[in-house]
């Protein structure tokens, strides 16, 4: 199988930009640069299929195509790399190892959307990242990669890294942009949408650290040699991020449509111990739960869409039979109780009561009513919020109390207080 | 803050506006000086020409910026799904133990503090945790007790 985003993890010092260039590095800028149109690149990722791997999914090149082509403010590319989708932890990889390859995909997408300017977010707890890639800004700038007349042509660019200060919601990125600016992360609400209206005011694309990471090696080598790599309308492959109860935790980089049974028991080597598996989170902890009859299901935006989750952020948490999942349940609950960001009543009061609703059934404390308020609670989050954060709460949770409702049953059943218990109110 | 002036010039000159440097100023500053008090908040808002209350609204809003003083070694322990699957809790428990001190709290020596968050993007190396700057995974008992005695 052909590599892409990973293809020199194995290198020694792959970070360094004397061994990026010994494997064709930054002929693709150099070629989108002095033989291609902006148009034209966008088109040719546009024919890759290539989708924000971020967790999204949307298309890239029709996401650059957004920006307004009359619009005489500067424009600028914001690379998300806040990476906090718990499961995810492939950005890091990139940011680590293979930098290079990031900066030459912010160098062909600014010449393609007509940006001088791009700023790197990297969560802040991320210290190595950012050292990483700041090191290899300095490496790309003394050889004329960056700066001013980027490789003899009159194109230029500068390349910024922001460290964030952890906060998961800055990775929405409407907050991302507002954190960026020196505000509290609060996402804004859409339209106007980033590129439009994003950073400073200005026409914005917001790009995961992956996505750009493909774009060098489809300008390299065509849009359509990209597309069949994958599946249908879902370009490449993706660095697929699996931890929890396998033997084998790690990224794996595999086509888009490798099923999801294959990657937990051949590339993670199956579940620990020999147990069984019990349930799968498919794409990051926003991504509704699946039963361990469930996976038979390919990995790729689509048809996970299809199956009433998410690819998300390609974050695969593996869930052995000793997993308790009114615990589990309430493990994410406490997560998205403690992320939220405050902004919206709905998401800030019903996160939290989520938490403490599935907490007290957890602890031994339930009544039947605090199952039978919980679908309620949960789905009056999503649809109600500014970003999609109370959308992730309510499919996330609600997917636990929906699959493994008989574990919920069981604890209020033995319930330290039955009479208690039992009462409606 | 006077001596940190010429790093913090050449952040701002990065941006287009001043303000917004402001994470990449108070991480400057709280490096340099351990924590971001009260003054420190001001003396940020005076050099970034903010208002102080925005600085304040900034640093309490990010897990990253502290207002009380952090112990020389600090365990920050992930506990979310993965890490929580892989035994976190064990792990938070015996940092309890073995140092008396609760999460959010700070050995009497200075020497050591808690803190339990959310996930640090390290879940393949579960149960993990960040010590000061670096990540530190796979944790048991065993290696969370070097830790403790190397620190000591």
């Amino acid at each position: 199988m052909q590599k892409i985003a990973t293809r020199h993890f194995d290198q020694e010092n792959p970070q360094r930009l004397e061994n990026y260039l010994k494997d064709k590095g930054y002929e693709a800028a150099r070629k989108a640069l002095t033989q291609m149109a902006p148009a034209q690149v966008g088109e040719e990722v546009k024919k890759a299929n290539l989708r924000g791997l971020g967790g999204a999914g949307f298309p890239t090149g029709t996401k650059w195509g957004f920006i307004p082509a009359a619009n005489p403010k500067p424009r600028y590319l914001v690379v998300n790399g806040d990476e906090g989708e718990p499961g995810t932890f492939k950005d890091k990889y990139i940011f680590e190892l293979d930098p290079h390859a990031l900066l030459e995909g912010i160098i062909i997408t600014c010449f393609a959307i007509g940006s001088h300017k791009a700023y790197v977010y990297i969560r802040g707890e991320y210290v190595k990242s950012i050292a990483t890639v700041r090191a290899a800004i300095e490496e790309a700038k003394a050889k004329g990669f960056l700066g001013k007349g980027i490789m003899g042509t009159s194109f230029d660019l500068d390349v910024i890294v922001h460290p964030g200060a952890g906060a998961y919601i800055c990775g929405e990125e409407s907050a991302l942009l507002n954190s960026l600016e020196g505000h509290k992360g609060f996402p804004r609400i859409k339209p106007p949408f980033p590129a439009v209206v994003g950073l400073f005011g200005c026409p914005t694309v917001i790009n995961n650290v992956e996505t750009l990471a493909c774009v060098g090696p489809i300008i390299l080598n065509g849009g359509e040699w990209f597309a069949k790599l994958g599946c249908e309308k879902n370009g490449g492959n993706r660095i697929f991020c699996v931890s929890g109860h396998v033997n084998k935790p790690g990224i794996y980089e595999l086509p888009n449509g490798t099923p999801l049974r294959e990657i937990i028991y051949q590339h993670a080597g199956g579940i620990r111990g020999g147990r069984q598996l019990k349930a799968v989170i498919p794409g990051g902890i926003s991504a509704p739960i699946l039963t361990a009859n469930e996976i038979d299901v390919k990995m790729d935006f689509d048809s996970l869409k299809a199956a009433g989750t998410m690819a998300g952020s390609g974050g695969i948490i593996v869930m052995d039979d000793t997993t308790d999942m009114v615990w589990a349940a309430m493990v994410a609950a406490r997560f998205f109780a403690h992320e939220s960001c405050g902004q919206c009543s709905p998401c800030r009061e019903g996160s939290g009561w989520v938490y403490r609703n599935i907490k007290r059934i957890y602890e031994g404390h339930g009544r039947s009513v605090d199952l039978k308020n919980l679908p309620g609670i949960i789905n009056n989050i999503g649809g109600n919020t500014i970003c999609a954060f109370g959308d992730a709460v309510t499919m996330s949770i609600g997917s636990y109390v929906k699959k493994f409702r008989g574990e919920f049953e069981a604890y209020i059943n033995r319930s330290s207080d039955l009479e208690y218990a039992k009462s409606n109110h | 803050m006077q001596e940190l002036l010429p790093q913090l010039d050449k952040i701002v000159s990065q941006y287009e506006q001043k303000q917004a440097a402001l994470l990449p100023v108070l991480h400057v500053v709280q490096e340099h000086k351990g924590l971001i008090s009260p003054e420190t908040e001001q003396e940020v808002a005076a050099y970034l020409g903010i208002p102080v209350v925005h600085v304040h609204e900034v640093v309490s809003f990010y897990h990253l910026f502290h207002q009380k003083p952090k112990g020389k070694c600090h365990f920050a322990v992930c506990q979310t799904t993965s890490c929580a699957l892989l035994g976190a809790q064990e792990v938070i428990d015996h940092i309890r133990t073995r140092l008396g001190i609760e999460p959010g709290e700070t050995t009497p020596d200075g020497k050591f503090s808690l803190s339990v968050v959310e996930c640090l993007g390290a879940c393949e190396i579960a149960p993990m945790m960040q010590c000061n700057k670096e990540y530190k995974g796979f944790l048991n008992k065993k290696k969370v007790d070097e830790l403790i005695d190397q620190n000591s």
